[in-house]
């Protein structure tokens, strides 16, 4: 291993850990929010954006997804494209159900 | 017949196989859980009511997993570092630590499972808890995955090391893609049956 590349992981090891500061103060963030007792509708949407910064945080940073080849995100694209679909069957279905009791 | 591009990148994806391979499995995966949440969200919204999460189960217990998951994360990503700056110890160190926290994990579980098996609530109880025990023992379940196989890759695993290293730190690379993604769904999963 070069001193270069060493270099280039020190560099990584420092985000990593900004990364790990940030999933903690947003976990901390999410469990006091959950005290605040919002309304349902309310609480759904600031926990699932909190989930979704903290889940985006892994992905980038610990699974290099901020700076990986072509085709895996051609593959998690294809993913994601059904992923979505799957979540909107059973709320297009339920749709007035939801309207009412949100 | 020997494995190609386990340690060189293969021309045409830009990837070793085992990598692409592990991305397809996680893709997989992906949509194993997603089935899960689907079905969360038909129950929840077919039902006439349904519980809230801190009503019924341990939030602070839950809390406590999510911080041990996630430092579970970081000690694996610096396992793989520490094979890129060549420090096998510390390596070992670090994926020593992950494999514990893994285990941390899964005591809470038992404890949290325990708890509600002893006042008669099992899966059977209730929608709320069917779904629950369901969704928190797939995730266990690739928690225990995930120690099998970092499990032998700090045990017997490593010694591919000494005759193959840059092989051994791909190994650990695509190990780490799997965990961060068992770690990325408890981030869902904790506010999703616990907080609403």
């Amino acid at each position: 291993m070069d001193a270069h590349a060493s270099d280039d992981i020190s560099k990584h090891v420092k985000t990593y850990f900004m990364v790990f500061g940030a999933l903690m103060a947003l976990t901390i963030i999410t469990v006091g929010v959950s005290y605040l007792h919002l309304p349902v509708h309310q609480a759904i949407i600031v926990a699932l954006f909190i989930a979704t910064i903290k889940g985006s945080l892994v992905a980038l940073f610990f699974m290099h997804l901020n700076h990986e080849r072509k085709m895996i995100y051609w593959v998690l694209m294809l993913t994601a494209v059904f992923f979505v679909v799957l979540m909107l069957v059973p709320i297009a279905t339920n749709l007035n159900k939801i309207v009412q009791r949100y | 017949m020997e494995i190609p591009y386990t340690a060189d990148i293969r021309p045409d994806t830009g990837l070793t196989n085992g990598k692409l391979g592990v991305w397809l499995f996680l893709a997989s995966e992906v949509m194993l859980f997603a089935a899960l949440f689907s079905s969360y969200i038909l129950l929840r919204v077919g039902s006439t009511e349904w519980p809230h999460g801190f009503q019924e189960l341990n939030v602070p217990m839950a809390a406590f997993n999510t911080v041990v998951l996630i430092t579970s994360s970081v000690t694996m990503v610096m396992a793989w570092a520490s094979l890129k700056m060549n420090n096998f110890s510390k390596f070992r160190m670090h994926l020593g630590i992950t494999i514990l926290l893994a285990l941390v994990f899964l005591v809470v579980k038992y404890f949290e499972y325990e708890h509600h098996l002893a006042v008669g609530e099992g899966p059977w109880h209730s929608t709320f808890l069917a779904i629950y025990f369901t969704m928190t023992g797939l995730h266990g379940l690739h928690i225990l995955g995930g120690i099998v196989v970092n499990g032998y890759l700090w045990g017997p695993g490593a010694k591919m090391w000494q005759t193959q290293p840059v092989r051994f730190t791909n190994r650990i690379e695509i190990a780490g893609l799997y965990w961060h993604f068992v770690d990325l769904v408890w981030i869902f999963l904790f506010p999703m049956l616990y907080l609403l």
